[in-house]
């Protein structure tokens, strides 16, 4: 790894007289893009839309999202509630919350944030809150 | 039987041990015993030739053959649970006893924080009534009562997340554990002064010590800056 970057800084300094780039400048970062928040988001929002989403694609992307370190915007959770409402699976979305606040960790703030900000598709789609239905606590 | 014959002769000559060194050496020699005496059995089967040695080369054949079919059947039943296909475990005691394994092959439902949604619902088998509620589903949920709605999150799922984060109790057995094996030790330690350590010697009494004292100062052990210094020999007693 490091021949090969001293390699480039030499072939580029035998083509510039005058500019004198030192090879170890050259760093060997992956050269892979990084996906944006916003891509990761619209990704994920795009996943949960299809319209013949299956049941097993839905738990799939759940658990899949539920495994990354992050807790998930609330746009993408409207849509997977949307998903499980096509499956005609409430338990799911009420599950769906419960793992959201669990992933929220010491952060108390996110999930009263992430309610509030679902609060009109809740209401549209008729799901209760955990806290509605009193399973929030033991 | 060479090793084990050597080994009691040994014993015999040495002092007589104590109650705490014989153990380990009676565990040894078990272990020895069962271990060794198979290939030693074998190795003198090959040698013995003269008829002098029939008596004693037919007691050696018997005891052979009692130890290798232990060991025989040691091992082909290792060999059947390696073999077996079931995945059933092996249990110490035989078929009687031996546990349920999980059906790996079919999905299962499983309750983990990291992993909200399992591969099956937790009740496969529903009631009429289940069935019906089932039905409502298909519907707007907004129609459903909340008793409704958790039978509907009771039918799929086991525990919600509360009960899954719920407090054991596992460290009141951890610590209580803790605590009974220490008492246990104290115990052992205070046997273990009783009847095993050999008596004081006469050195550590009170009495010789202070007459230690007394020849100590005497001589004038340490007078410039350590023990007779801090005796005051005007007055008879300590700075």
């Amino acid at each position: 790894m490091i021949s090969s970057a001293v390699l480039r800084g030499i072939g580029s300094l035998a083509r510039t007289r005058t500019a004198f780039t030192a090879p170890l400048a050259v760093r060997c970062y992956s050269h892979a893009k990084v996906e944006t928040d916003e891509e990761f988001d619209s990704r994920w929002v795009t996943y949960f839309s299809k319209p013949d989403l299956d049941t097993w694609e839905l738990r799939k992307g759940m658990n899949t999202l539920i495994g990354y370190d992050l807790v998930p915007e609330p746009k993408i959770l409207d849509s997977a509630l949307r998903a499980c409402r096509r499956l005609n699976d409430l338990a799911s979305a009420i599950r769906i919350l419960e793992a959201v606040k669990d992933k929220s960790g010491p952060h108390k703030e996110i999930y009263p944030y992430v309610i509030q900000e679902l609060r009109p598709t809740l209401q549209e789609l008729g799901i209760s809150t955990p806290e509605e239905l009193g399973i929030h606590k033991v | 039987m060479v090793v084990s014959d050597v080994y009691l002769h040994s014993l015999s000559q040495s002092k007589t041990p104590t109650k705490a060194k014989t153990f380990p050496l009676a565990l040894s020699l078990f272990l020895s015993l069962s271990f060794l005496s198979p290939p030693t059995l074998f190795s003198w089967s090959v040698s013995a030739n003269s008829p002098s040695k029939d008596i004693t080369h037919k007691l050696k054949k018997a005891m052979q053959h009692l130890t290798a079919r232990r060991v025989a059947g040691l091992l082909s039943r290792r060999g059947v649970a390696a073999f077996s296909s079931s995945g059933v475990k092996m249990a110490s005691h035989g078929h009687g006893g031996v546990t349920e394994q999980t059906d790996m092959s079919v999905p299962l439902y499983w309750d983990r924080l990291d992993t909200p949604l399992p591969d099956r619902p937790y009740k496969d088998t529903l009631s009429d009534a289940d069935k019906s509620l089932k039905q409502k589903e298909k519907g707007p949920w907004n129609s459903l009562s909340k008793e409704e709605k958790l039978a509907l999150y009771r039918l799929t799922f086991n525990e919600t997340y509360a009960e899954m984060k719920k407090p054991t109790g596992e460290w009141k057995t951890v610590l209580g554990g803790i605590f009974f094996f220490i008492g246990f030790t104290g115990l052992v330690v205070l046997w273990q002064r009783y009847y095993v350590y050999p008596p004081h010697p006469r050195t550590l009494d009170d009495e010789w010590q202070a007459m230690q004292v007394k020849r100590m100062l005497d001589m004038r052990v340490n007078p410039v800056e350590g023990f007779s210094a801090k005796w005051d020999y005007e007055k008879g007693q300590w700075k």
